[in-house]
């Protein structure tokens, strides 16, 4: 309690240099936080998408029932697979005339129907990924009175790539984040330390340990990063909601509902910004007590 | 005051102590001892060394060779974990008093509690108590730079007793007031060796000696030489 007050005393007399590293903290957590709400957002947006998969298995004409059933129950019978339908020429056909109601004419002048029978296929949970659909696709390619394989939304394959570089260089700019916020924190105790040398010194020879001088410093750490943090997230939040309505009010996303950060992420990056604060006391302390 | 042998042990011992900065020996070959209760001048001209041989008693400085012992301790061997331990039996008055500007008077003197793990209710008795021996509990709200010399001297003799230390060691602890103000630090500090502490004073001022029955302790260049008559 000693120690926290003592930290309190010390933000006070110190405000200027105290709101400098709350503010850095702030930005780096606004920063880390935006790309988190990126990724979350994009991330629900993909499953949906995947979810959304199905692959059409065309077969050659004119297969033999029996032979289709087995072809059916070996598809189901794959890892990959979740679930099976068999849809013949005419429900295709009775399907595109749904679809294409103001064009419908064009479908009547038609002599005969020039659509396959086919298994549409819904992937299994466990194989949402590009990787696992094309697999599958592969896999379905190679199995006899199958002509063709068609799955939809390949761009998905690739926009999962590219997804995934971005994730990469959010971990990477994150992580950068996290060093220079430490580095920052380290510095301006550094400043303070020097300023009060003589204070430190004072406090050495009445008796102070390494620990008791250090302590203030620690608490003083956390609570820059906590109030930084909390900082950060306030802009955060207030930036979702202006994006959010935004996004609501645009056509690009469709039904796809943007949401904030969870609880659970929040807690753990108010943490992470507390650990940033305590971090750039504690290496900035350990160097200069060995100095002085 | 002579030493008495028979009296009670020796509470600081110097053995050959040698203290070298980087051109200047400033401490050579020093053996003696200080006994529990001793009231002791160290005097000589500037930079005879007294101010060396009173900080290597709480290590403000480290030793060069020899060896020094307080209370059993011998500071050459001794951890750094374990300083503060030592310079708790230390209050230690310095003649540019060493006060913290952005602490009040109270907050000053609390530090030495505070550091030493002392409980809040006992603390803020114990602070309350040495100001009023100082004549300063008016004054514990006050800045040091508000006050005078006199009274930052007052702050630090309080900052120096409040933690019951063993011995007090002050460096020129009049230097810089008038007679009246060294008047009343004399008077504290011999309070504080009269209820049992060690009194350790760095000062060429003559007539201060003159005045007070104690131990003298002559440095010349670094060495000890004989006390020249009062």
């Amino acid at each position: 309690m000693v120690h926290f007050k003592r930290a309190l005393q010390d933000i006070r007399s110190h405000r200027f240099l105290n709101a400098l590293t709350v503010l850095t903290i702030a930005t780096a957590i606004l920063l880390f936080g935006a790309f988190s709400l990126f990724f979350i957002n994009i991330s629900d947006l993909m499953n949906a998408w995947k979810q959304g998969i199905r692959v059409m298995v065309y077969l050659q004409p004119d297969l033999p029932e029996s032979k289709r059933t087995q072809l059916q129950q070996r598809i189901a019978s794959m890892n990959a697979v979740g679930e099976v339908r068999f849809i013949s020429a005419e429900q295709a056909l009775q399907r595109l005339r749904e679809q294409m109601k103001r064009q419908r004419s064009l479908l009547d002048d038609l002599k005969t129907n020039p659509l396959p029978d086919a298994f549409e296929i819904r992937t299994s949970d466990a194989a949402r990924s590009a990787k696992a659909i094309e697999a599958l696709a592969s896999d379905l390619e190679t199995l006899e009175s199958v002509t063709e394989v068609e799955y939809g939304q390949k761009w998905l394959g690739r926009f999962s790539g590219i997804f995934q570089l971005f994730r990469a260089t959010g971990y990477g700019l994150g992580g950068l984040f996290f060093v220079a916020a430490v580095f920052i924190v380290a510095n301006t105790t550094r400043l303070v330390l020097y300023s009060r040398q003589e204070e430190i010194g004072i406090m050495r020879l009445v008796g102070a340990t390494d620990g008791f001088i250090r302590a203030p410093f620690y608490f003083q750490g956390l609570i820059q990063g906590a109030v930084g943090g909390l900082l950060g997230l306030s802009a955060l939040w207030v930036l979702y909601i202006f994006a959010a309505t935004q996004v609501r009010h645009g056509f690009t996303v469709g039904a796809i509902d943007v949401r904030f950060l969870p609880l659970s992420a929040v807690v753990a990056i108010l943490g992470c910004s507390m650990l940033v604060g305590w971090l750039g006391s504690f290496l900035c302390l350990r160097q200069f007590l060995k100095e002085a | 005051m002579s030493p008495d042998p028979g009296a009670s042990e020796a509470l600081i011992r110097l053995f050959h102590v040698h203290k070298r900065y980087a051109a200047k020996q400033a401490l050579s070959d020093l053996t003696l001892e200080i006994r529990e209760n001793e009231f002791v001048f160290i005097t000589g001209p500037s930079g005879a060394g007294k101010t060396t041989l009173l900080k290597l008693l709480y290590l403000g400085e480290t030793l060069s060779a020899g060896q020094v012992i307080i209370d059993g301790m011998n500071l050459a061997r001794i951890s750094r974990n374990r300083i503060p331990q030592l310079r708790r039996q230390f209050g230690i008055i310095f003649q540019d008093y060493k006060l913290i500007a952005s602490k009040t008077v109270y907050e000053n003197i609390a530090l030495v509690l505070e550091a030493a793990g002392e409980k809040p209710r006992w603390l803020q008795k114990k602070v309350n108590s040495v100001l009023r021996a100082v004549g300063m509990e008016d004054r514990n709200a006050s800045y040091p730079p508000s006050l005078s010399g006199g009274e930052q001297q007052r702050v630090a003799v309080a900052r120096a007793i409040v933690g019951q230390p063993k011995i007090i060691v002050a460096d020129e602890p009049t230097g810089s007031l008038d007679e009246e103000s060294a008047g009343v630090i004399m008077t504290l500090l011999k309070k504080f060796h009269s209820t049992g502490g060690t009194l350790l004073v760095a000062t060429h001022d003559m007539e201060l000696i003159r005045r007070n029955d104690a131990r003298v302790i002559h440095l010349d260049r670094g060495r000890l030489q004989p006390a020249p008559p009062l």
